[in-house]
């Protein structure tokens, strides 16, 4: 797998472009160890998040994989190849 | 199998009484706003301001007015609906406020949520199906699993306020919104305290526009005040509209023992039939439809005070509506209005909002006229033409679907109103 160097913010953008914003959830706080849970996203929000990086970065998130990353930190760690 | 799906019962079932509504009409968004507009005979027919049809067959609409959902939905909701599914979420959240039954503390099993369809989310389906064959499989967001289907709504209704009871989708055309309201009744017969249902339609987008044109009855019409004229010598087919009415559906008793802050009326009666295939000699069944919702409610025609009629404004179409009102009730005797003549034809939407402008109607002692018809001789039936002022008990509702669909549907008032 190439290494992608995908950031907190490019997720932050990701996520409120195609997912949306819960109602008091602040996305310019300190959430890359929330968990997708207490932000305000299901498990449906993620799929469609894992086919937007995989559509603009061209990177296979595998289904299996996705459950597990359940923080934005975890995510950016799978998605960057760590 | 029998046509005639009869709702009749040996024993007196529990009444359905309806306690809110919410309405979202091209003449007005919320229940007030459209109703005020309807007696008045405010039209909402205008040129497709959703996207550019000037080059298509067909270029009126009734589009909703004033709808900026960004306004009205939470963030999370907005990327995963479509614009139909936006508006029934508003409208759902009216009926629930306006029945005081937003939030309850009542076991969420005890409440459902029954919704009729024509097309599902067909905008959003366009994007992303245009998406999936111009950029690829892999561009296909994950929203569109269920953002296009035709229990969107349903879905999302039933979400957004915890309604864990009995859920289901009607998809039967134009007749959708009673039926699915019949439906809604049948649950609330079978226990469940409380239904949400109704019906919020429409497809004004570009596949969604060729897929209406092409059955051959929408209006080529350009001026707004003569492209829909039912009933009329000049009628030449209708305008698509989006929009309709979400009611909240109560056991009677349920909603006395609550304290539900008004009942509009009680959903007396309903039937629904199907028309034989065209070449098998047999006569359409709407007759027996209306026949059947008024044996249901238990009232004889002269105790029905208006019908609010399907309107068609196809001349074959309507003549049969005319001659099934006149053979029921005697000819040019029941007033008969069509105010979708002001808004335009919202698919399983219409039903539901004919429902709830015949219990405004009972509330207010007022029959919204049809607007921009000149009668015509030919139909043996008394068209409403200006807004009447008098006592309206009783109120029957017609609903045809494409292919054959006839569902009728009588609501009444309750000694509580």
């Amino acid at each position: 797998m190439s290494q992608h160097n995908l950031g907190l913010a490019d997720l932050r953008r990701l996520l409120t472009e195609s997912a949306g914003v819960s109602q008091g959830v602040d996305m310019d706080g300190d959430i890359a160890d929330a968990s997708f849970d207490d932000l305000g996203y299901d498990s449906i929000a993620l799929m469609e998040i894992a086919a937007r990086i995989t559509s603009t970065y061209g990177v296979p998130i595998e289904d299996d994989a996705l459950a597990e990353a359940t923080t934005p930190r975890l995510l950016l760690e799978l998605v960057n190849g760590h | 199998m029998s046509e005639l799906a009869s709702e009749s019962s040996n024993t007196a079932p529990a009444r359905t009484v309806v306690t809110g509504i919410g309405v979202a009409a091209p003449n007005g968004l919320g229940t007030a706003a459209y109703w005020e507009r309807t007696c008045a005979g405010v039209s909402g027919i205008r040129p497709v301001a959703h996207f550019d049809a000037t080059r298509y067959s067909s270029t009126l609409a009734g589009e909703v007015p004033d709808f900026d959902p960004a306004d009205r939905l939470p963030d999370r909701l907005l990327p995963q609906t479509d614009h139909m599914t936006r508006l029934a979420l508003v409208a759902a959240e009216q009926a629930l406020a306006d029945a005081d039954a937003g939030s309850s503390d009542d076991d969420p099993f005890g409440r459902g949520v029954v919704t009729a369809s024509s097309a599902g989310g067909f905008e959003f389906g366009h994007r992303e199906l245009e998406r999936f064959f111009g950029q690829g499989t892999q561009f296909m967001g994950a929203y569109m699993s269920f953002a296009w289907f035709y229990a969107v709504n349903t879905g999302q209704i039933s979400i957004r306020h915890g309604l864990k009871g009995p859920g289901g989708v009607v998809v039967t055309d134009h007749a959708g919104g009673l039926d699915a309201i019949a439906h809604a009744r049948r649950q609330v017969r079978k226990g469940t305290r409380l239904v949400v249902s109704g019906a919020v339609d429409g497809s004004i987008c570009p596949w969604g526009w060729v897929a209406q044109c092409s059955n051959g009855r929408v209006s080529t019409g350009s001026d707004p005040a003569a492209a829909y004229l039912p009933f009329d010598s000049r009628a030449s087919g209708y305008v698509p509209a989006e929009g309709g009415a979400i009611l909240i559906l109560e056991d009677a008793d349920a909603a006395a023992e609550r304290g539900a802050p008004q009942v509009y009326g009680e959903i007396a009666g309903y039937t629904a039939t199907f028309d034989p295939p065209p070449g098998s000699g047999r006569g359409p069944t709407l007759r027996r439809a209306i026949d059947g919702a008024l044996a249901d409610a238990g009232l004889t025609p002269a105790e029905i005070d208006v019908v609010f009629a399907d309107a068609a404004a196809v001349p074959e179409l309507d003549l049969a509506e005319a001659e099934a009102i006149a053979a029921v009730f005697g000819e040019r005797t029941v007033p008969v209005t069509a105010p979708k003549t002001m808004l335009g034809r919202m698919y399983a939407g219409a039903g539901a909002l004919d429902v709830a402008a015949a219990l405004l109607a009972i509330r207010d002692g007022v029959i919204p006229p049809t607007v921009n018809v000149r009668r015509d001789g030919r139909y043996p039936i008394d068209v409403i033409t200006a807004p009447r002022h008098t006592p309206v008990r009783a109120a029957l509702v017609i609903a045809r679907g494409h292919g054959g669909f006839n569902s009728a549907l009588v609501v009444r008032a309750t000694t509580a109103n």
